[in-house]
């Protein structure tokens, strides 16, 4: 059994927490006390059948205002797999919520409404899961029960958005049509649109291949936290404790420490307390090097053959994600993994519209803006392209004096 | 299947062991936070697996209500004894004389609420810049909210609207003075994934969470244990049943399930069938209103 995280993007309007309900109440993940609670509360609202968005808002505030205002994680499991899903808010003030819950998430599911077709909002979504570099597509093209299951509403649909596709470039989308309030194709192929040939929601849910999506061939290893014991018997004991954010690691590979350079060998490699030949991502272990070098928490592990760039010169599309805006100049502390660095953000480029991906000039951004800017640190960062390596290429923004975390860095 | 396939309990682990070495690269004086129960006995297992042949960088501490199974109690002594790291006890009666706080009353007076002062103060008193919690996201709706690294301001409130965003792997735990950090390993697990990660791990229990005979009150549907700390009316009736225990609570606000599940293999069958949430089944505390656990999470508790 594996795992896979997704996000829903859209808003109640389309039918968003509709669909997660029925996910998660047709794959028999909702507890009937859970139920009980969400029936009191839907007959509150006097509303006929129960109301399955009650079960993903989980605030009060959000069930006072009827709408989802942070990211929700919820859970389900078929025999096939573990689904993590990111329940992320659609409107466009909560942009930086859907960019928190789309970071981490393997594919997709990008909400039309049948009635209405591609509109902005779909625009958006489909932007930011591109450039969040999220792998799998899924558009679902819900309250088809609204358009009497009509083929003809659905492959207009299919036309318009792989147009949106195509611009932006998103190389794996599927297009199921559904009813998230009927059930029509979440978990069973639906006998109403008996002329759509693809799989139900759940089917291609769990068959979707996403274990291609994680990177075996360009080691890296931040380390995290150095082991050691100094106890009478493990006096030498030196071992650099982290995860393998991608790439494999094996016994007496070459291996160089960066930023600064040095060069050794593995002499041995720890996973779960074993001594192991080898490593993979997302594997969590302990490297053991033949030579004592210098190495501290931030510096990354990576293969001599294959290294990533190494500079203090970033060119970041950032979303920015402070009430406070940002200007030009201020110094921020940079987080990438574990490495920290101080950092100042030199010019703004552009500014992205989320809703067409024009590019603006712009001199400062404001909560939810996309802009392109360029910053310089204060020690060198080794880094990858976020669009070619999502694990060593996101960064975020820390606020110095608040601690807060105000932007996230895609490094391009 | 290839030769780097993971399955997803290897991925849960993974992600968790990462967190706790983020909080011991992170913070100066942290702390795991241990009840006893089976969510921190996991989270006890992966800091072993993060942290040997090295000693934790953290001491275990045990809020103690007064209130507890002495069934776990005797679990994290032994425990704590068996790993040789450090546990750390504070009372909850202690706190009630010191601060000259009130008790609450009625039949199942719950000490559950004195807890988060008891934990503040032993926050305070230890300098704790992060304490680690066995919290899951699935266990209540405004714990699906949380972030993994969770701030909590000097009065150890977590503010739902004011949350930092937490984007793929990287954690901030940067905090002002005053400030500590609840962090959650496990956010991602399941209840069900505990069990299977305890079966995989063949990671010994407290006896409670297995069928045993009990004397036990019937509360509205809830068994509750017969124990000094609950007072009984005329009319209720003491019945002898089999039960097991799904959380571990206090004995005040922690009902029993009728089971007679006596190995992993027979819980995991009995949670895969159940039709009731674990909160939901064994909570008392958490049906006093739709929002109970994010008001208690706001004032400071877990």
């Amino acid at each position: 059994m594996d795992l896979l995280r997704f996000i829903t993007a859209g808003s109640v309007d389309d039918g968003k927490s509709t669909l997660i309900g029925r996910l998660l109440y047709d794959s028999k993940s909702i507890m009937i006390d859970q139920l009980a609670a969400i029936e009191k509360q839907s007959k509150n609202k006097e509303q006929g059948e129960i109301d399955l968005a009650l079960l993903t808002d989980g605030l009060r505030a959000e069930r006072e205002q009827g709408i989802t205002i942070d990211v929700a994680y919820k859970y389900f499991s078929t025999p096939k797999r573990k689904f993590i899903i990111a329940d992320a808010p659609g409107h466009i003030q909560y942009t930086r919520n859907m960019v928190t819950g789309a970071s981490t998430a393997d594919l997709a599911i990008i909400l039309i409404d049948a009635r209405n077709g591609v509109v902005e909002q779909t625009r958006r979504h489909s932007i930011i899961t591109s450039l969040l570099n999220i792998p799998h597509v899924v558009v679902a093209i819900n309250k088809m029960d609204l358009v009497d299951y009509s083929q003809d509403v659905y492959n207009n649909i299919v036309i318009d958005y792989a147009e949106v596709a195509k611009s932006l470039g998103l190389k794996d989308v599927t297009y199921i049509p559904i009813s998230a309030a009927f059930g029509d194709n979440i978990v069973e192929k639906s006998p109403k649109m008996s002329w759509f040939e693809g799989s139900s929601l759940l089917q291609f849910l769990e068959s979707v291949e996403v274990e291609k999506d994680i990177n075996l061939t360009n080691p890296r290893f931040p380390v995290q936290y150095v082991i050691r014991p100094q106890t009478d018997d493990l006096h030498d004991y030196r071992g650099y404790a982290g995860k393998v954010i991608s790439g494999i690691y094996r016994k007496g590979d070459a291996i160089t420490v960066l930023p600064s350079g040095q060069t050794s060998t593995i002499r041995a490699i720890e996973h779960n307390g074993k001594e192991v030949d080898e490593v993979f991502a997302p594997q969590s272990a302990i490297l053991h090097l033949e030579d004592d070098i210098d190495i501290s928490r931030g510096d990354v592990i990576a293969k001599s053959d294959d290294l990533p760039k190494t500079t203090q010169e970033l060119d970041v599309l950032l979303c920015w994600m402070d009430n406070k805006p940002l200007v030009t100049g201020n110094k921020y502390l940079l987080q990438i993994n574990s490495r920290v660095v101080r950092s100042v953000v030199k010019e703004i480029e552009y500014k992205l519209d989320v809703n067409t991906l024009q590019k603006t000039d712009a001199t400062s951004a404001v909560l939810n803006d996309v802009i392109k800017v360029k910053i310089k640190t204060a020690s060198p960062v080794p880094y990858d392209s976020y669009s070619e390596l999502r694990e060593n290429g996101g960064a975020i923004l820390i606020d110095e004096t608040s601690h807060v975390t105000v932007g996230a860095c895609m490094i391009q | 299947m290839s030769k780097y396939s993971l399955d997803y309990l290897d991925h849960l682990e993974s992600e968790a062991i990462h967190i706790f070495r983020e909080v011991a690269g992170q913070f100066e004086r942290p702390a795991l936070l241990f009840s006893g129960g089976k969510d921190s006995i996991t989270l006890v297992q992966l800091a072993l697996k993060a942290f040997r042949p090295g000693k934790f960088p953290f001491p275990l501490v045990h809020i103690d209500t007064g209130h507890n199974f002495p069934e776990a109690l005797a679990y994290r002594d032994e425990l704590a004894k068996k790993i040789g790291e450090k546990l750390i006890v504070r009372n909850v009666e202690d706190t009630i004389k010191a601060k000259h706080l009130t008790e609450p009353k009625g039949k199942f007076a719950s000490r559950n609420a004195l807890q988060t002062y008891t934990l503040l103060d032993t926050i305070e008193e230890f300098k704790f810049d992060a304490c680690i919690g066995g919290a899951r996201r699935d266990e209540e709706k405004a714990r699906a909210k949380e972030r993994i690294f969770s701030v909590r301001d000097e009065f150890g409130q977590w503010d739902p609207k004011l949350q930092r965003p937490e984007l793929w792997n990287t954690y901030n735990g940067r905090i002002n003075k005053g400030e500590n950090v609840r962090v959650f390993p496990i956010s991602n697990w399941t209840e069900l994934d505990v069990w299977n990660y305890i079966r995989r791990e063949k990671i010994e229990l407290p006896s409670i969470y297995f069928s045993h005979e009990r004397d036990v009150i019937d509360h509205e549907g809830q068994l509750v244990a017969v124990s000094d700390f609950i007072k009984l009316d005329p009319t209720d009736k003491v019945l002898r049943k089999k039960v097991r225990y799904r959380t571990v609570g206090d004995m005040t606000c922690t009902a029993a399930v009728e089971s007679h599940a006596s190995n992993i293999d027979d819980i995991i069958s009995e949670i895969t069938a159940t039709k009731t949430s674990e909160r939901g089944e064994t909570r008392i505390d958490d049906k006093v209103s739709e929002a109970a656990m994010e008001d208690r999470k706001k004032n400071g508790y877990f």
